[in-house]
């Protein structure tokens, strides 16, 4: 069985010939004059596993807001999907987030009260998917990172590396163009964060692009591609070497 | 490519909405229980005194409203006036008036049960006469016995009012049960049920003219007289009474109708209710306070799950829906839960009177709608406060 399930019908787009995301002299200075991005071109195609890695301040977490949406660039494009987000209002850039982004933090962000099920079909709850449709999908999509016998547990029941499988499968429910992950090993202990990263890259050979923001070297080394941060810019991108 | 509008299914606001009930109940019990006391307190004022007011309305319709009383006034020289002899024979020449009764309180007659207790101890009784038919103009019943009959009114024999007999302890007309009033033994033939028209005779014990003026020297003019009228013609009556009675004086006597003090007690009830009305809408008030501070706090507690609802596709209108409908939902809890205690309340106080219970419908529906608008304005503020918090700056608060 493929990871993401049969692809929808209404998606005929081949994203292993395009680039899901595409930032074009991005910058972003805040208010009293930060610079926390100063000009960033970056292009990922589908398909992906890419690290940003950098030390902290260095500006990759406005990066990832930026790449996620959640943030606008002071100047710059940001292409995602095949849809420019400068032209996009606060709604339909919330529209864009529902399909086309999955999002993994470093504290999980599950929600309380909800089972490990309820929180992976919370990713759909903004897609006008019906609820029974969500935890059909949502049930498949745990099962898939070994978590079918955590279905209905809540999420204090559960351990940090079974957490984070929990928001990792929500990340993909909706099929997104690209899975942000940000420290997604931040949280976890040496081992529980090599199974982690086993994960993604076996999620990325199945077919899911996925960016992983992190300050930690060995995290980085197991992506295929690395691009370096630093004070704002891309001091360095392996891309190119290959 | 298209960009699918993102959109929340009404079940799922529902769902979304009820999440931070359902994990944290005690504070959602705790702040509900607010609007359900001023609900309660709201219906529960309502329906009080509207079973209280139909209750004195349905006693005035087993009494009627049909019932007028002669009383003697004062002369133009300030002195209490009298009512001549004749005055009820003449009202009862009135083709409209249907019964005419009259009543004369006898001056320093005394009721004991023994000529042993002092006479002082009257215990606020007092004697009249009084005529055979008084019972049927004042619409009264017997609790036990008879009443006074063309016979019993020349022997010695009384007639108790429900609240002389009450004070006397007379707990049953037995034979040969008798009362000693003013030098005499009277045997006592019956004791009447509360007549809420003239309460003056439930503190008296009745005895018939003839006896009173041979035993005890009373004068046979009335002090009260009672007419029952056609209804329809009650104006009539109550404008010529006055000359009928007293031709020579008729500004020496005064016509009242008893009924009008049950509906003014009856409209005494509103005057109290918009003052209980008012209590309850300040905790009404109160209890929508509590529940704006409770969002207040929930948004704060929230900020995480705010940003990861946005990082999900939530636009901000879904993030301010979830927050109102949880206002809505407490409210609505509480609303609820406050009407039940509040008939409740209402039907346990009137089975306690003996009332018939009367919740006007409007009162759980309008303390529904208000605990709705309550909930809607006590939700706003905190509802667009959740939904303004950048995506950014909530995910970071943790």
């Amino acid at each position: 069985m493929s990871l993401l399930g049969s692809p929808a019908p209404a998606d005929t787009t081949d994203r292993r010939n395009a680039y899901v995301l595409e930032l074009r002299g991005v910058t972003k200075v805040y208010a009293g004059g930060v610079t926390a991005l100063a000009g960033v071109d970056l292009a990922i195609a589908a398909g992906e596993l890419v690290a940003i890695v950098g030390p902290s301040g260095s500006g990759k977490s406005t990066l990832l807001h930026v790449i996620g949406t959640l943030d606008r660039p002071t100047s710059g494009e940001v292409w995602i999907d095949g849809h420019s987000t400068a032209a996009l209002d606060d709604q339909q850039l919330a529209s864009l987030r529902a399909q086309a982004i999955g999002f993994v933090f470093q504290q999980f962000f599950l929600l309380d009260g909800m089972s490990a099920l309820e929180n992976v079909a919370t990713a759909l709850l903004y897609t006008g998917t019906r609820a029974g449709e969500r935890r059909r999908l949502a049930r498949e999509l745990l099962e898939r990172v070994g978590l079918g016998h955590r279905l209905h547990q809540l999420p204090h029941k559960l351990s940090g590396g079974e957490r984070q499988r929990v928001a990792i499968a929500r990340a993909l429910l909706g099929r997104p163009a690209i899975v942000l992950a940000d420290e997604p090993t931040g949280n976890l202990d040496t081992r529980t964060g090599a199974e982690i990263l086993a994960l993604l890259e076996e999620l990325n050979r199945d077919g899911a692009t996925i960016l992983v923001i992190t300050h930690e070297r060995e995290v980085a080394d197991a992506c295929r591609r690395q691009v370096a941060v630093r004070d704002g810019r891309i001091e360095h991108d392996s891309a190119g070497e290959a | 490519m298209e960009l699918a509008p993102n959109r929340l299914l009404p079940g799922d606001v529902l769902r979304a909405g009820s999440i931070g009930l359902r994990t944290r109940r005690l504070r959602a019990v705790l702040s509900a229980l607010g609007i359900a006391i001023g609900i309660a307190s709201m219906v529960g004022v309502l329906g009080i005194s509207e079973s209280s007011k139909a209750d004195l309305l349905a006693q005035l319709d087993r009494l009627g409203t049909n019932l007028l009383t002669v009383t003697p006034g004062q002369s133009v020289f300030g002195e209490p006036a009298t009512l001549p002899e004749v005055a009820p024979r003449m009202i009862g020449r009135i083709a409209a008036v249907e019964e005419v009764a009259s009543v004369r309180t006898i001056a320093g007659a005394s009721v004991r049960r023994t000529p042993y207790i002092p006479i002082e101890e009257t215990n606020g009784i007092g004697v009249s006469a009084t005529d055979t038919n008084l019972l049927a103009t004042l619409n009264g019943t017997l609790e036990e016995g008879v009443f006074l009959n063309a016979a019993t009114v020349r022997n010695p024999v009384v007639v108790l009012g429900s609240v002389a007999a009450e004070r006397l302890g007379i707990a049953g007309v037995g034979a040969g049960l008798r009362l000693y009033i003013s030098g005499r033994w009277f045997t006592v033939a019956g004791v009447l049920e509360e007549l809420p028209l003239a309460p003056t005779i439930d503190r008296s014990a009745l005895i018939g003219y003839p006896i009173a003026g041979e035993l005890l020297g009373a004068g046979q003019d009335a002090t009260s007289i009672h007419v029952r009228t056609d209804p329809g013609t009650l104006a009539d009556v109550r404008g010529v009474l006055p000359r009928t009675s007293n031709p020579e004086n008729p500004d020496e006597l005064s016509v009242s109708r008893p009924s009008d003090v049950i509906e003014a007690r009856a409209a005494a009830k509103s005057a109290y209710t918009s003052l209980f009305l008012g209590l309850g809408a300040i905790a009404l008030l109160v209890g929508g306070v509590g529940i704006a501070n409770v969002m207040v706090i929930s948004v704060l507690e929230r900020r995480s799950e705010i940003g990861l609802r946005r990082a999900l596709g939530a636009g901000k209108r879904h993030i301010s829906l979830q927050f109102l409908t949880e206002s809505l939902l407490l409210a609505t809890i509480g609303g609820v839960a406050g009407a039940l205690i509040g008939t409740l309340i209402t039907v346990g106080y009137a089975w306690s009177r003996g009332w018939s219970v009367a919740v006007p419908a409007y009162a759980p529906a309008g303390g529904l709608i208000a605990a709705l608008l309550i909930g809607a304005v006590a939700g706003l503020y905190p509802a667009v406060r959740a939904a303004r918090l950048s995506p950014t700056d909530a995910l970071r608060s943790v």
